[in-house]
């Protein structure tokens, strides 16, 4: 009964974290690079 | 008709969903961001293979994706494998009040291999159903449960955390004491 608890616990623990990892990526401020290349494709599109 | 939207439209909505997915799968930033790079030019250029009405953001992590391990592939020709390097425990264990500490997660996440690793941020942490995660990956629904629980089980080992093992019916005594220790000693 107990293993089973911890398990549970331990399993809560690593999904608990594993959101961390992704949120504190995701928190990470987006570069500029990236709306610049969207243009950059958007206006070799229109002027083509 | 949906002639007037562009789905193109629909890509900077998506652009942290997909750094946060390439960063959790790179490891690092600089890498990450080539790689959301290349991901929006593709997507840009094969906007046409994207279903109207069907999920963006998989679709997105699905170049993504294949675009790291089609790049780790021919890595992986030039240069000898380094991924058969695994550190052994990164802490003996857990701290105190049995939690984990982040900083030690985080370090044991990074040695996971990256299949590992994409399976757990994408059913894990980014909320995608084992049904999607199957589609993006190109394997049976079953495989990717499978693969959750052994990276979920590596990452216990690499913590120092008996999940690994599974709790045997009637656990000697030894072991439990063991275990139980473990998490005392920091006292």
């Amino acid at each position: 009964m107990k293993q089973t608890n911890d398990k549970a616990k331990l399993q809560a623990q690593i999904d608990e974290n594993l959101k961390r990892v992704y949120q504190e990526a995701l928190d990470e401020r987006l570069p500029d690079r990236f709306q610049e290349l969207l243009e950059q494709l958007r206006d070799k599109e229109t002027t083509k | 008709m949906s002639s007037g939207s562009d789905p193109r439209d629909e890509l900077p909505e998506h652009l942290p969903a997909l750094r946060a997915f390439a960063i959790s799968l790179c490891g690092d930033v600089s890498a990450a961001d080539d790689l959301v790079q290349d991901t929006i030019v593709k997507a840009w250029t094969n906007i046409e293979k994207f279903q109207a009405g069907t999920n963006m953001r998989a679709w997105l992590f699905t170049i993504l994706r294949n675009t790291f391990f089609s790049i780790k592939r021919k890595r992986k020709r030039e240069v000898a494998d380094s991924d058969g390097v695994h550190a052994g425990r990164l802490c003996e264990k857990p701290a105190h009040d049995g939690r984990l500490a982040f900083n030690d997660f985080r370090r044991a996440f990074d040695q996971l291999s990256p299949e590992h690793r994409e399976v757990l941020i994408l059913a894990g942490a980014s909320g995608f159903s084992y049904e999607d995660v199957a589609e993006m990956t190109g394997v049976a629904v079953g495989t990717v449960k499978s693969r959750v629980n052994r990276a979920r089980a590596r990452l216990a080992d690499l913590l120092g955390l008996a999940e690994g093992e599974d709790p045997v019916s009637g656990a000697d005594a030894a072991t439990l004491a063991v275990v139980s220790a473990a998490g005392t000693q920091a006292a």
